[in-house]
């Protein structure tokens, strides 16, 4: 057996490789759910009533989509420009730390202009993050993945530091928590007497934005040049420097504007567990979409829904909502061979 | 003048020394099974899911009844069936290291934490086993068995990967690959047996923490050390001596910032103290990114007759 190049990947294929990547999880996953006893129809019956069976679960898995919307254009940006920012995760808190400390009344805004100063502080705070690693690989050849990993750990105890010192809130009952942020700083619910804020109409606006740039900009023209060749790209005339620099800021920026949302949409205070691994659950959201921008959202949505879904069915049953994590990796796993055989198809001898 | 004799006071102690060798170990083990990979050629950032699985199984199987040697050939087999899934993706299917390691690093993790609280299902304090003692030595030698295995193992690792025809096949695939094939080896199989064999002294080096540093297992335990024993790989040059030396002085200065934290309590936020390890691991790859010589195949997949 061998791997053969397609010369070309029929539209069919590109858009039934996610389809089929998930279906393969559910049923690989389907093997634990069996070893735990329980009935694995059923289970996945109730993990689907859990995430869209009702209009309360439908928005609570469009509130979890939300950030991984975001989280996902930034590693689908970062990664198409062929950046490796497994980062997400400190830029969002980065971000929402931007959020607390502008948004807490240091600011004395109308909301009109307190929101997009705080989103648009966010998102510097979170592109300035990913910045250093991105100016240390392109000045000193320094691999981003792990200083991108290590910065995770830095800033959640930047962040862990900054709530138990400057930034605890007085009336917190000692809780490591910040105070809240200021009734001007909130976004506005998008559905009455739910969690569902107009954040997502932020995510939603940005992914639509970052495609109209990506096909129809130069500015996306040479993302994507250089992503798909550094060398090609540098001898065409492109400034591959400044084009992975510019990267570095989006990406981090939108996971950094997936903090303050979380902050300013749902939560109202930081705390360390702001993010459930929104960062890390954002690469498998882009790797699912194919790092298409329209995409991310239907994907984002997929992962949330598992997740919501799952916290639902492990009340009503005896298996562990880790389920949710397993069919995640598990689906990001059957999505690189999908892709694969989307590029590739296989052939005797 | 204060600081300076406290840090002399605490580097000449022999309770700090021991505590240096143990705080290596899994760094000992992490990188030197990162370094077999990526000396083949394969990035293994299923590294830090690998060492989750490692001390996972392996305090399963001792809490289950079994004895504690049992349980590290129990994590040991579980870090190489991980490390197996990542090297069909990345070797003969070729796919990119990067997202393979972390979707293995994702799997790794979720899975142990699926099954611990499967088993466990309301364990709100840790249930605890028998771990490793320390032999009964003098001085900084009063180590587990686990951290002489670490120590012999560098030794096997060195000799193997420089004085043994296996060692250069695993060299010769992270090199040049297209003159492996061309004497007659096979690229697919030698990659394959080094990613198998690397994750299982990751999966060691998680089964460590659970058998003789702790003798529970924590979720988020492994906190970050797969990934600075990436680093660490880059600092060692791919080098099995080099990584020791590096795994050792990293424990120094971790061992160092607990000592100070204790002195220096109170001043400063612990936090700062806890942040030393990563940014040491950053400033390290920093200072020799310039002169690191990678393996030259390294994440560039092989197919044969494609170039």
């Amino acid at each position: 057996m061998r791997l053969e190049p397609r010369e070309h990947t029929p539209l069919a294929a590109r858009l039934l490789a996610p389809v089929a990547a998930v279906a393969a999880a559910l049923a690989l996953c389907a093997l634990l759910v069996a070893w735990t006893g329980a009935p694995v129809l059923r289970a996945y019956g109730l993990l689907l009533e859990g995430a869209a069976g009702s209009r309360f679960a439908l928005t609570e898995t469009l509130t979890r989509a939300t950030p991984l919307i975001l989280t996902g254009l930034a590693a689908a940006v970062a990664f198409r420009a062929k950046l490796w920012n497994i980062g997400a995760e400190g830029q969002l808190y980065m971000g929402a730390l931007a959020a607390v400390v502008l948004g807490g009344g240091m600011l004395d805004l109308p909301t009109w202009l307190l929101l997009p100063t705080v989103m648009m502080a966010g998102a510097a705070a979170g592109g300035a993050t990913l910045l250093g690693p991105a100016v240390l690989k392109v000045r000193f050849g320094v691999d981003e993945v792990v200083t991108t990993l290590l910065l995770n750990f830095i800033v959640l105890l930047l962040v862990s530091m900054l709530l138990e010192g400057a930034l605890k809130d007085p009336m917190g009952m000692g809780w490591p928590q910040s105070a809240p942020v200021v009734e001007a700083a909130e976004l506005p619910k998008l559905v009455e007497r739910t969690r569902l804020h107009t954040g997502l109409l932020v995510a939603l606006g940005l992914s639509a934005l970052l495609w109209l740039i990506d096909t129809r900009t130069i500015w996306g023209y040479e993302n994507r040049a250089v992503g798909a060749n550094p060398r090609a790209a540098a001898f065409a005339g492109m400034p591959v420097t400044r084009v992975m620099l510019r990267t570095a800021l989006l990406s981090g920026g939108l996971a950094g504007l997936a903090g303050v949302i979380e902050v300013c949409g749902l939560k109202g205070y930081l705390t360390l567990d702001l993010s459930p691994g929104f960062g890390y659950s954002g690469i498998v959201v882009a790797m699912l979409a194919q790092l298409h921008p329209v995409g991310v959202v239907g994907a984002a949505v997929f992962i949330a829904g598992i997740f919501v879904g799952a916290d639902a069915m492990s009340r009503a049953m005896p298996v562990p909502n880790y389920i949710a994590d397993v069919l995640v990796a598990t689906s990001l796993l059957c999505m690189l061979v999908a892709g694969l055989l989307t590029r590739y198809r296989l052939r005797r001898g | 003048m204060e600081l300076f004799q406290t840090i002399l006071d605490i580097l000449v102690s022999a309770a700090f020394w021991t505590a240096v060798l143990r705080i290596a170990t899994p760094y000992i083990l992490g990188t030197l099974g990162e370094l077999l990979c990526e000396r083949a050629g394969v990035l293994n950032l299923g590294i830090e899911g690998i060492m989750t699985m490692g001390a996972m199984a392996g305090w399963m199987a001792v809490y289950q009844g079994a004895d504690l040697w049992t349980g590290v050939l129990v994590a040991a087999l579980c870090g190489g069936l991980m490390g197996l899934l990542h090297a069909t993706l990345t070797v003969p299917l070729g796919l990119s290291q990067h997202v393979a390691g972390i979707g293995v690093t994702l799997l790794g993790t979720s899975l142990s934490y699926f099954v611990y609280r499967l088993v466990l299902p309301q364990a709100s304090t840790p249930p605890t086993i028998e771990p490793f003692q320390p032999l009964a030595l003098p001085g900084a030698l009063a180590q587990t068995p686990m951290t002489y295995l670490a120590l012999i193992l560098v030794a096997v690792v060195a000799y193997v990967l420089y004085r043994t025809p296996v060692g250069l096949a695993v060299r010769m695939v992270g090199e040049n690959p297209a003159a492996a094939e061309a004497q007659g080896l096979s690229v697919t199989a030698v990659r394959i047996g080094a990613v198998v064999a690397g994750s299982a002294l990751m999966a060691l080096a998680g089964a460590f923490l659970t058998l003789s540093a702790f003798n529970a297992f924590f979720f988020n335990m492994v906190n970050g050390r797969g990934w600075i024993c990436i680093a660490l790989v880059v600092f060692a040059s791919w080098r099995p001596g080099k990584a020791l030396l590096g795994a050792v002085l990293f424990a120094a200065f971790d061992a160092l910032q607990l000592r100070l934290q204790q002195v220096a309590g109170g001043v400063l936020p612990y936090q700062l103290f806890l942040m030393m390890p990563y940014l040491l691991s950053i400033l390290a790859l920093v200072l020799v990114a310039r002169r690191a010589s990678y393996p030259r195949a390294l994440m560039i997949p092989y197919r044969k007759g494609e170039r």
